[in-house]
């Protein structure tokens, strides 16, 4: 059985001037112990489908449609006050900027005991050794001493191994990393991704990855999700989104990526920009941009059709052939 | 080819960051220099691309701002197409020379004003500079300006917050062209930006580039986007050059430490699952180096002498490194 099923999320957020709709019947699920990828550019709807699941959508930001379910059970209904039991226990979040996300009034060592007390039956003193258990796991070297320094006395990535430190604490099924390594360089980069990895696996947690960097995506998920426009476009093991994706936007978007291993004189472009919310064209929202574009792309919005390995928003992969 | 239209020699750069004057005196607190960049030297030629690359605050963005004369080198000079630039910035004649130096900045949120319309704001360097004055010639070459970044002569009259992040830096490029410089100095022109408009910004730089013969130096911190644009790499750490070469030697056979640990930092895209073999160690605080080379805490080859004695630039086969085991031959 699948840990989290997301089903036909809808997220609007009202204005004067009409409802937006952010997100639009976006559905996936993620097996216990998967690292799901969310990918897209700035815009399409990847941190407000993290945020829905987490349950910190900002007003007037609502859930309009669809459903949430963690390990079977529906969770996008609940009363604040038992979603912020589910937050820390169940599914843990990592943000992008590691300063902003530590309190800079606490030491490190009172937010992780209290995020521990909080969701687990342990004493102040036992809190305290897992805490540093936790910061010595997560590579802070002296844990034992560092526990009481505060977030300005660690540099950027140490920082961000903090947060990791604290979304592990109660021991979470679930985490919601958002950008966990924009933030920081190459090399810390690397390190960070390398240890979000292995912590993972070593207990057993799913994790969902939402960034913007392709490269993070590629050594590091299991499966993707490419969104465009509040809708997912394509979704598929990570192998095959990258080297032979079905979406025409995946295609493109892989493209116009600088590669290491391969020269050219000017890089592939995708044409124009992601539609704003409030002009989202009717039938598929790639289409003006689209290189292969037919009419009833123009009309009719398509559901996600198996494409290969890969399953894709895309009426080129309609049974009995798509194009006219 | 006559003499390279930029030349560096021994640029550097100290920020003073000491405790003011009284606490010095009472907590008796030394002065404290920070070293941001120390030493910088190279050449780029007439229409050529030199990247400079490094982590956060490895001092490239400083280099930046030194050769558009946002601050005033410590010690060094920048020379432009012959003369001292920063000798020149104090006459009469600075602004002359600073028309055929342009800046493109990081992010063009915040890089454009916003009570401003688009017109105003390309036109700005032309009037400031006395280039043009009658408003129907100004208008005109918004205009064409606005054409050759790929922007509609419509979009003259509109405010920056009507356009997008790469539309935005579209404009602050049509900008930094008004004067019709020779040297453009982009401080991370596509750091902000998403992948696919990273692409439109990178080929209309390119294309603008072959067209009028321009002359970059690319600040960034993605390899990947400097191997596609540059022809010549500089790699930065602590306010230093590490290792400086063309693009194709510095990518296939790099030298330095430092270098190939870059490098192998990089996710690589189609191997899928490959994990990078991460580097231990982060930079070391720049207000308190370590002695010899900086790079030596983090370096698997650091031996005695790297931990006593700075290692000068030496050319080795094509290309110019900072490293003792390179000069040794231990790598």
């Amino acid at each position: 059985m699948s840990l989290l099923r997301v089903e036909h999320l809808v997220v609007e957020f009202p204005g004067r001037r009409g409802t937006l709709r952010a997100l639009d019947q976006v559905s996936f699920d993620i097996a216990p112990g998967e690292i799901l990828g969310v990918v897209g550019e700035s815009g399409a709807g990847k941190s407000l489908t993290g945020a829905a699941i987490i349950g910190l959508l900002e007003p007037p930001g609502h859930i309009a449609g669809g459903e949430i379910h963690l390990e079977g059970r529906r969770i996008d209904n609940l009363p604040p006050e038992q979603m912020r039991r589910i937050r820390g226990r169940k599914i843990g979040a990592i943000f992008q900027d590691p300063l902003t996300s530590l309190n800079p009034l606490y030491s490190i060592g009172r937010m992780l005991v209290e995020t521990i007390m909080t969701h687990l039956p342990v004493s102040a003193a036992e809190a305290r050794q897992r805490a540093i258990r936790l910061l010595k796991d997560t590579g802070i070297a002296a844990a034992a001493e560092r526990i009481d320094h505060y977030p300005h006395q660690f540099s950027g990535g140490m920082r961000q191994r903090v947060v990791i430190a604290l979304a592990l604490a109660a021991e979470p099924q679930l985490i919601v990393a958002d950008e966990p390594t924009t933030a920081l360089d190459v090399s810390i980069q690397a390190q960070i991704i390398a240890l979000l990895k292995r912590l993972c696996k070593e207990r057993g947690a799913a994790v969902m990855l939402i960034t913007h960097d392709m490269g993070v995506i590629a050594e590091t998920c299991d499966r993707v999700a490419v969104m465009y426009a509040g809708r997912i476009a394509e979704i598929g093991p990570v192998h095959e989104i990258i080297n032979q994706p079905a979406h025409p936007y995946t295609r493109g978007l892989m493209a116009c990526i600088p590669d290491m291993t391969q020269e050219r004189d000017l890089l592939h472009q995708i044409d124009g920009a992601m539609p704003r919310l409030t002009a989202i064209p009717p039938g598929c929202a790639f289409n003006p941009r689209c290189e292969q574009v037919f009419e009833r792309c123009r009309q009719e919005r398509p559901e996600l059709l198996a494409a290969g390995p890969t399953r894709a928003a895309c009426w080129l992969h309609a049974s009995g052939g798509g194009e006219p | 080819m006559n003499a390279p239209l930029v030349q560096a020699n021994d640029l550097a750069m100290s920020f003073d960051v000491s405790a003011p004057w009284l606490n010095r005196v009472i907590e008796r607190k030394p002065r404290l220099l920070l070293h941001a960049v120390d030493g910088v030297s190279f050449t780029i030629a007439r229409g050529q691309t030199l990247a400079l690359v490094g982590e956060s605050g490895c001092g490239k963005s400083t280099v930046a701002r030194l050769l558009v004369g946002l601050h005033e080198p410590t010690r060094g000079q920048f020379r432009f197409d012959g003369q001292d630039a920063h000798a020149v910035y104090q006459t009469g004649l600075g602004l002359k020379l600073r028309r055929r130096i342009q800046m493109i900045f990081q992010d063009p949120y915040a890089s454009l004003n916003p009570r401003w319309r688009v017109e105003d704001i390309i036109a700005e360097p032309l009037r400031e500079h006395g280039l043009l004055s009658d408003n129907e010639a100004v208008r005109e070459r918004v205009e064409a300006l606005l054409y050759s970044v790929g922007l509609a002569a419509p979009d003259r009259i509109k405010y920056p917050h009507q356009f997008s992040g790469g539309q935005r830096q579209r404009i602050s490029i049509a900008r930094a062209l008004a004067t019709q410089p020779e040297f453009l100095v982009c401080d991370e022109p596509t750091s902000a930006l998403d992948v696919s408009v990273q692409a439109q910004v990178l080929n209309i730089m390119k294309e603008l580039q072959a067209e009028l013969g321009l002359t970059y130096l690319f600040i960034s911190h993605n390899l990947a986007v400097v191997r596609h644009v540059s022809d010549q790499v500089g790699v930065m750490y602590l306010g230093r050059l590490a290792e400086l070469a063309d693009k194709h030697t510095l990518f296939d056979s790099p030298r330095h430490p430092y270098t190939r640990m870059l490098l192998d930092a990089i996710p690589k895209m189609h191997d899928t699952g490959r994990a990078r073999t991460p580097v231990q160690g982060e930079v070391p605080n720049p207000l308190n180096p370590p002695a010899g080379c900086a790079f030596n805490p983090r370096c698997p080859h650091a031996n005695e002498r790297c931990r006593v004695e700075r290692p000068a630039l030496i050319a080795r086969s094509g290309t110019q490194v900072a490293c003792h085991a390179v000069e040794e031959n231990r790598i």
